[in-house]
């Protein structure tokens, strides 16, 4: 549905992206990450056509975008919706004729239109505030009408450019499970831009890391966290914040291990007296189960209680997420590293 | 000094009415005119101008440099200079008609300029919507700027009325009718104090009146 090929931007000597290719099929929705300067906005620049690519092409449905002007460029937008992170609704017109502006500028009657609109705002729940201004609408409520008005024009596409940035976690798990559910009834390919991590994970299919205008990496949501090793996956499912250098044991919610403050001290004690470095094993679950992996530790003598933290996603069935274990010595870190890498789980010593 | 005063004096008594009634149509001539005029020419200056959607530096910088002048040039000068226009345009040099071209030449700058920081105002965001939508520059000009701006434009108005109608009482020394007149020719040169006041409390009360007016206009537009 979306195809991107060589897409190259150039600012003057600033490589703002640099041979991009990507493609997403139907249907899909699809994460696009990366901190700020990565390359992301100027993506959706050149995929929207605000800006032109200076080498590479943007195809829609099979149709270049790269090679239109003027009305044919027009023409090509209607086929994406697009949502932005400040919605940028007119503060002039009421919930319902927002709705149907892009219906208005494509030349559609009114009464048709409204309807559509109608139509549109029952979709996203807002059917009860037609009449209502921007200004008299919550920060979701906006949202809403703004993706109604994404979909106005019946695109193919929608692009969503950081959706829930502007939202507390509450309204962002609404607006996201909305995409989700118009995806499911509509069959639109979804593009979301976010440099939230908890986007992706919730709803994203598919996802690509960008990077210096490159991308990074790209895959299936399970391919791409259960890639043992990656920072991305570690970005995606992070690790609740603790180490040797916290004092009091592990109270994040998400955590999975660290109930024994005493493995803490002990290791602790262990590292003060006999000048042992403390050794940090990660772990990388990807498909294989929690209780598989505790098995194969307590094998070599490793028990639960040397678990400092977890985190552990369920994503298409499969447990996906990070492990990290607490060893007194590096002879007993290589120990479990090999122990568990002959049963095909990927593990490394943590910094 | 047996003039007789106040409501008895005839200039107040007989000259008033008509010429509030002047100024009033002066005014509202002048600032319709000028909202006519003016609005195209903001619009052409913003959208001209560095940023706006059809940017032409070099045409913004003649455009800006002619509102410049016609604005920089103080206005009894302009009235002056614009005598042979006025009689062009209305047949006469005189009289209110006349002085409503002076004040419209006078005015569509000064409503341009503020028609333009008006504009300047609405945000990146939705026009960038709008195109996203497949909008043209004239939809997005007509649905989105004029629209997302029409409380500032609206204001925008209302200053420039209140300013004409300080203009139609300069207009008055130079024969252009209205209270002006009536203050200098009575007021001023026949020494009646009575008239003077008189046309004072007439020209605070329009301005008032046009201030509060515009007010409730633009506060009713305003849906932010």
């Amino acid at each position: 549905m979306i195809e991107l090929r060589g897409l190259r931007k150039v600012f003057g000597d600033t490589v703002a992206l640099a041979e991009i290719d990507l493609s997403v099929p139907a249907g899909e929705i699809h994460g696009i990450v990366g901190r700020s300067g990565a390359g992301k906005s100027t993506l959706i620049r050149c995929l929207t056509g605000l800006d032109s690519p200076s080498s590479g092409t943007v195809s829609i449905d099979g149709a270049d975008l790269t090679d239109r002007s003027g009305s044919g460029m027009r023409e090509a937008r209607r086929s994406i919706g697009m949502v932005f992170q400040h919605v940028n609704l007119l503060d002039s017109r009421t919930a319902v004729h927002n709705v149907a502006h892009p219906l208005q500028i494509a030349g559609v009657s009114k009464a048709e239109r409204l309807a559509k609109a109608h139509e549109l705002l029952e979709i996203v729940g807002l059917g009860d505030r037609a009449d209502n201004y921007p200004a008299q609408l919550s920060g979701g409520q906006k949202q809403r009408v703004g993706i109604a008005r994404a979909l106005a024009a019946e695109p193919k596409v929608l692009l969503c450019d950081e959706p829930t940035s502007a939202l507390d976690a509450s309204t962002t798990d609404q607006i996201l499970g909305l995409i989700r559910s118009l995806r499911d009834r509509l069959g639109i390919t979804v593009l979301i831009i976010t440099h939230e991590m908890s986007v992706i994970r919730e709803i994203c299919d598919s996802v690509t890391l960008l990077a210096d205008g490159r991308v990074a990496r790209t895959g299936t949501l399970a391919e791409v966290i259960s890639e043992p090793g990656s920072t991305l996956a570690k970005d995606l499912v992070p690790l609740p914040p603790i180490g040797l250098d916290d004092t009091g044991p592990a109270t994040d919610a998400d955590a999975v291990g660290a109930d024994g403050a005493g493995t803490d001290d002990a290791g602790t004690d262990d590292a003060g007296t006999s000048g042992v470095q403390i050794r940090l094993v990660e772990v990388a679950l990807a498909g294989t189960s929690l209780p598989q992996v505790l098995t194969c530790a307590q094998s070599v003598g490793v028990s639960a209680d040397a678990i400092l933290a977890g985190a552990v996603e369920t994503i298409e069935g499969r447990q996906v997420g990070r492990i990290r274990f607490t060893l007194a010595s590096a002879a007993k870190s290589k120990e479990l590293i090999a122990a568990l890498e002959a049963e095909g789980i990927y593990a490394e010593e943590a910094a | 000094m047996n003039d007789p005063m106040w409501f008895d004096n005839p200039a107040i008594t007989q000259q008033m009415l008509p010429a509030t009634i002047e100024t009033l149509l002066m005014t509202a001539w002048s600032t319709g005119l000028a909202v006519l005029f003016g609005l195209p020419l903001g619009i052409w200056l913003f959208t001209t101008s560095k940023g706006g959607l059809t940017a032409r530096p070099a045409l913004y910088r003649v455009l800006s440099f002619i509102v410049d002048i016609t604005r920089s040039i103080p206005f009894i000068i302009l009235i002056i200079a614009l005598i042979p226009f006025a009689r062009f345009v209305v047949g006469s040099a005189l009289g209110w008609q006349a002085t409503v071209v002076s004040l419209t030449v006078g005015a569509i700058p000064f409503y341009a300029r503020l028609v333009e920081n008006s504009l300047r105002e609405v945000s990146e965001g939705k026009v960038e919507a709008a195109l996203m939508m497949g909008a043209s520059n004239g939809q997005v000009v007509r649905q989105v700027y004029v629209p997302e701006a029409k409380p500032g434009l609206i204001g925008a108005a209302t200053v420039t009325s209140v300013t004409l109608v300080s203009y139609t009482a300069m207009a008055g020394a130079v024969g252009g009718g209205g209270l002006g007149a009536l203050a200098i020719s009575y007021g001023y040169n026949r020494y009646q104090a009575d008239t003077m006041i008189a046309c004072i409390i007439v020209l605070v009360l329009i301005v008032t009146l046009i201030q509060f007016i515009g007010d409730r206009i633009a506060r009713a537009v305003d849906h932010r």
